[in-house]
């Protein structure tokens, strides 16, 4: 099993794209999610956006880099702490934007809100805010890809805090007894909400825990957008073969608070500078400037693009019409008319 | 339980052309599976073991490992299995052994099944059975007997129904796995072995509507489930003693069809409601409550309920029984209705309570 | 509590006049029910309550202009109505919240007085109530309280009355009856006194049963009023609450009659005169209906056993539904069917005289329901006491001269309905069925009909319906 555990290090031979504007185009997707995320910040303290909001700040190279190993007929189920995901998945900046003001051109038509974007067009089966309690449901989807011959991947993205969970492992064995295609994604950042790793689980080697279940099991550099991408697309390749779920715990690190605010008693200062060293979006910029694929100027003009884009989103959600209080019932069953064969 | 299974695959039509209802429920599968590849079942022992109950016994040898599909004990990550198969065309009928166990389950039931339609703007459309014994009767013991479709009814979202009759048995799945949404049956574990003739399909009420069992014009003896019986019982006792009960099986825990409840009381002007789930908080509390705000004026005594003893129903027989709805616990209500107590006995467990009685 | 205020009746009302109340402190009142009648610069028009609850004080008098929003009436939530001894109320005096027209301007000594001064100066009360210094609401307070004024020494300014005194005042009525709802909603529905009723439910409680067999013992007063019937005694207007407790009827119960005498005489000559009767009659073996009834009175006090004029009246008015050609009326272009099937039934009033009260959409109804329909039309009708709907808009008469006696009734069809069916008394006959000879009870029924509207075949298929229907009695 040690085989299956080694960490990741990109390998001669990878089938991993490793031209410039490839390396160009991953800087921007992790650079739209932080500057959307900071926009976010803002927002929120103006009272515009409320209820529970969970940044992905310091972690935005698990979600770009998982991403690139995925077809946009595979499928992607969250946490709620899911706009990386969202926007990496394609789902629009205006609809997530919207979802969060409560309006009617968010993503869910305003149920949702920050924790619960939800896109089936893009396959995107939303945050899920019970922890683990997107993993029988990303079996499911698997499971029917599985009995229909339908050769797709379903994503699943959890936290290390889900490892305590029973259904965590639940799905794991289940997932590996029926051999579905199902990639796991655990955002390991150290901490299940203020509980340090080694504070909630005997053994902290996750990957290890699920080499157990029988599954390929690999610990990845989460900071590291290309490593990531790396293993993602390998293991989905090995899901697209058949081999069965593959499990990646991707080593990251939440930047900011666990939900917008909070005192971080439970975390040195110390610990999160150093996290903050190797930042990866400003980590990946700097490679970038220093091999010359990125010019300071460059890098201004993306920053106006990006900028530019959140203003819209936020002007379009600002503009956007309440949702009707008498729709307050609707969705929570079908209209009768739908579907009833 | 295994003794309550029998393990001859018995043809759907048994001798002098009786169904039980465990048959004709495997009938309804084997219908449904025939007709749509995309309905499979899955859950604890329903392949080569044939299911806890028996109920899916020769389905394996039918349709296979594929869609016949034994699960781990993780209620868990196979009802969210199921959920998740069924975001994306599946339509999966998924056995939980038992209600208790569904407690395991009860995230994603609650937090998936119920909501992920809602929650995602009407996006995602979740066309799933979930099918679990429920009751008590049968000296299970405090964890294999409680009666919770109650806590279940009260979750928007969820489509929940109880079969109390063979016919309804046979012919409730198929519109329920037509339904886009979530539907939950409860089958009580004493109907099992209940065995009737088969009705031809057309007739069947659906699956929105209260049916009245029996007409009666004195009192409306308001019930479902396995408490269909012994309403129905009560009724024959009662009628000898001069009082016409009207029984009414709500079939649909939820929604419920207020009409035919209000229609019944506004003819009788009393109301028993028999409900093995515990009194407080109970689904009989729910009824009671909307006669009382719909019918108020109709009531010409205060609405009886007949309730399971608020107690983790206990393995002893005569405690076990002490703690359920009876016939005769439900015809002293009936009779406390309608102004003509019986003369007092010391068998009788009147279950009325009584103020101040800590419970 | 909540408040009962001047509802905007349209688009441009601004305000009204609160022309009439049509209930009282004390009254029970449900959502919908109409409380009061309130004139708008259109028209008359009666209001209904949103609330339901207990009416407590009524806040404006009759004739006052309010504008939209003002609180008119307390509606009370809580179990208990309204009792006399409300602090706010008590000190003369005091005064408890505006109720003229003008409030805020009047010192507190005058304000006990307030509600004695409306807009309109109200006609001066007639007869010995002739109280000096009681305003109008005073006097509406207590008659709603049942207060004696004579018997009263005001408190108010130059000893007027004011409704503090009236509230004061020892009322004759009752404390809170112990009674089910159904049992205060059929009391009042059959215009019964629930304290007058003797309950058997659980601690004294009057139930459903205990009303209907008071309205069965209720004195039944000879004077009735044929057309005073329009409104239930509760609703009628303040002018006629005002009358006297003797009625112009029972002083002279002679002209009363005469006056109906002269009506049923021109109509039934006008029937006779214009319309083509013809006849037709059946004998019908009631075995199955009676059985049926054995069956499912078992049990059952008497008050509330079924009898069979219920399952007559039901099977004539399905038939009707069969044979629609003999449900209607015939207007000058000919025959009009019934859209519903709306069954007159003639009412022998015991001074003299008929009444014909409606069971609207009789052919729906269950027989229980028909049954007490009929119980109480009949009850009502013989005291005056029929609202306005349910004196018009039959479509089918039919008389059942049973009870007295007679085996068989040729009608004479109300014009300008088309049909009559008279139904005799149920009487044991020997009857042969399938050879055999056996008693059985039988019962005739005959029809009259307007043979310009139909012929004698129709009248006979009519009759065959009800028979057949009358055979499966549990079908009904």
């Amino acid at each position: 099993m040690s085989s299956t555990r080694t960490a990741h290090t990109p390998r001669p031979g990878s089938r991993v794209r490793r031209d410039a504007a490839h390396r160009l185009a991953l800087l921007e997707s992790m650079l739209r999610v932080r500057r959307f995320e900071e926009r976010c910040v803002e927002l929120y303290s103006a009272a515009r956006i409320r209820g529970f909001m969970h940044l992905y700040i310091g972690e935005e190279a698990v979600a770009v880099g998982v991403n690139e190993a995925l077809t946009g007929d595979d499928a992607v189920v969250s946490t709620y702490r899911e706009h990386g995901h969202a926007l990496a998945r394609g789902v629009p900046a205006e609809a997530i934007m919207a979802e969060m003001f409560g309006k009617v051109t968010g993503c869910s038509r305003g149920r949702g809100g920050s924790m619960h974007l939800f896109d089936a067009g893009r396959r995107f089966y939303g945050g899920n805010a019970i922890v683990g309690g997107g993993l029988p449901l990303a079996a499911g989807l698997a499971l029917a890809d599985h009995m229909t011959g339908r050769n797709r991947v379903t994503c699943c993205f959890f936290g290390d805090g889900a490892f305590a969970e029973g259904e965590f492992h639940e799905t794991a064995n289940l997932a590996a007894l029926w051999r579905l295609p199902l990639l796991l994604v655990c955002e390991n950042n150290l901490y299940a909400m203020g509980t340090a790793l080694e504070r909630h689980q005997a053994q902290t080697d996750l990957a290890l825990r699920a080499a157990g279940y029988g599954m390929v099991s690999w610990a990845v550099d989460g900071m590291d957008v290309l490593a990531v991408e790396d293993a993602a697309r390998r293991a989905a390749e090995g899901v697209r073969a058949g081999a069965g779920p593959h499990f990646l715990e991707m080593r990251t690190y939440r930047f900011r608070a666990h939900s917008m605010y909070d005192a971080d008693r439970y975390r040195d200062k110390a610990e999160i500078e150093h996290w903050k060293e190797r930042d990866p979006v400003e980590g990946f910029a700097r490679r970038l400037l220093e091999a010359k694929e990125l010019t300071g100027k460059a890098r201004d003009a993306l920053e106006d693009r990006l900028a530019a884009g959140i203003d819209r989103a936020v002007e379009a959600a600002e503009q956007a019409p309440e949702e009707p209080v008498e729709t307050l019932l609707e969705y929570v069953t079908s209209p009768v008319e739908a579907n009833r064969s | 339980m295994t003794a309550t299974r029998t393990r001859t695959p018995a043809p759907a039509a048994a001798a002098e052309g009786r169904t039980t209802y465990r048959d004709a429920m495997r009938e309804a599968m084997r219908e449904a599976m025939r007709a749509d590849e995309r309905v499979f079942l899955m859950g604890e022992d329903v392949g080569r073991y044939g299911g806890c109950f028996g109920v899916s016994l020769g389905l394996l040898e039918e349709f296979g490992p594929e869609r016949i599909r034994d699960a781990p004990l993780s209620e868990s990550a196979f009802v969210g299995a199921g959920i998740g198969a069924a975001l994306v065309g599946m339509r999966p009928i998924v056995e939980i052994m038992t209600v208790n166990f569904s407690l395991l389950a009860l995230d994603q039931i609650l937090n998936n099944a119920a909501t992920l339609l809602h929650m995602s703007g009407g996006q995602l459309e979740v066309p799933i059975v979930i099918r679990m014994t429920t009751g008590a009767g049968r000296q299970l013991a405090a964890q294999h007997s409680h009666s919770l479709e109650g806590w279940y009814a009260h979750i928007p979202g969820l489509r929940v129904l109880a079969p109390a009759t063979v016919a309804d048995a046979r012919y409730m799945l198929a519109p329920a796995l037509a339904d886009p949404d979530p539907v939950l049956i409860f089958e009580h574990g004493s109907l099992y072995n209940v065995s009737a003739e088969l009705p031809a399909g057309p007739g069947f009420p659906g699956i929105e509507r209260a049916v009245v069992r029996r007409p009666g014009t004195d009192v409306s003896v308001i019930t479902y489930g396995g408490s269909l019986p012994k309403a129905l019982a009560a009724a024959d006792d009662l009628a000898e003693a001069g009082i016409s009960a009207e029984v009414v099986d709500l079939r649909s825990l939820r929604p419920l069809d207020d009409a035919t409840l209000g229609d019944s009381v506004a003819r009788t002007h009393r109301a028993v409601v028999v409900d093995e789930g515990w009194r407080t908080g109970s689904l009989a509390a729910e009824i009671s409550a909307r006669l009382t705000e719909g019918h108020f004026y109709d009531l010409d005594a205060p609405v009886e309920r007949v309730c399971s003893a608020e107690v983790p129903i206990p393995y002893a027989r005569a405690l076990e029984a002490a703690a359920l709805p009876q016939a005769d616990t439900i015809v002293a209500a009936a009779r406390r209705a309608v102004g003509d107590p019986a003369p007092a006995r010391a068998d009788t467990a009147d279950q009325r309570p009584t103020a101040g009685r800590p419970s | 509590m909540s408040a009962f205020t001047m509802p905007s009746l349209g688009a441009d009302m601004d305000e009204g006049v609160l022309r009439e109340w049509l209930v009282g402190p004390g009254d029970p009142v449900r959502r919908g029910d109409v409380v009061a009648i309130v004139e708008t610069d259109k028209a008359a028009i009666e209001v209904e309550c949103f609330e339901s609850g207990t009416v407590g004080r009524l806040l404006v008098p009759p004739g006052t202009r309010v504008p939209v929003g003002t609180p008119l009436a307390e509606i009370e939530h809580g179990r208990e109505p309204a009792g006399p001894a409300r602090k706010d109320t008590l000190k003369p005096g005091t005064r408890a919240r505006p109720a003229g027209p003008e409030p805020g301007k009047e010192s507190a000594g005058r304000a006990a007085n307030a509600v004695d001064s409306p807009a309109r100066p109200a006609p001066e009360p007639s007869g010995e109530a002739a109280c000096a210094g009681a305003g109008p609401l005073v006097r509406h307070l207590a008659q709603l309280r049942g207060v004696d004024l004579t018997a009263l020494s005001g408190t108010g300014p130059g000893g007027r009355i004011t409704r503090a005194d009236v509230e004061h005042a020892p009322s004759p009525r009752a404390p809170r009856v112990r009674a089910t709802p159904y049992a205060r909603r059929l009391a009042r529905d059959l215009g019964i006194d629930l304290t007058a009723v003797r309950g058997t439910g659980d601690g004294g409680a009057v139930r459903g049963v205990d009303v209907r067999t008071a309205a069965q013992g209720a004195d039944v007063r000879a004077g009735a009023q044929a057309d005073a019937a329009a409104r239930p005694a509760e609703f009628r207007r303040e002018s006629e609450q005002r009358t006297p407790p003797a009625a112009p009827a029972e002083e002279h119960p002679g002209r009363r009659t005469d006056t109906m005498r002269r009506a049923i005489a021109e109509l039934m000559s006008r029937s006779k005169r214009e319309i083509p009767h013809y006849y037709l009659a059946t004998t019908i073996d009631l075995t199955a209906g009676q059985t049926w009834l054995r069956r499912i009175n078992r049990g059952r006090p008497p008050a509330d056993r079924l009898v069979p004029a219920a399952l007559l009246m039901k099977a004539a008015a399905l038939a009707a539904r069969e044979v629609p050609a003999l449900n209607g009326y015939w207007r000058d272009e000919g025959f009009v069917p019934g859209t519903e099937i709306n069954v007159g039934v003639a009412v022998s009033l015991r001074q003299g005289g008929l009444l014909s009260p409606v069971i609207h959409r009789a052919d729906t109804l269950a027989p229980e329901t028909l049954m007490a329909h009929l119980k109480d039309l009949v009850e009502r009708a013989r005291r005056g006491r029929l609202r306005g709907s349910e004196t018009t808009g039959a479509t089918l008469t039919v008389t059942n001269l049973g009870e007295q006696g007679v085996e068989s009734v040729f009608g004479v069809i109300h014009p300008p309905q088309v049909a009559l069916v008279g139904f005799g008394a149920v009487v044991e006959r020997p009857w042969a069925r399938n050879g055999m000879l056996g008693v059985c009870p039988v019962v005739t029924v005959t029809l009259a009909a307007d043979h310009r509207a139909t012929d004698g075949a129709v009248g006979a298929r009519y009759l065959t319906a009800v028979d057949r229907l009358l055979q499966r009695p549990e079908e009904l």
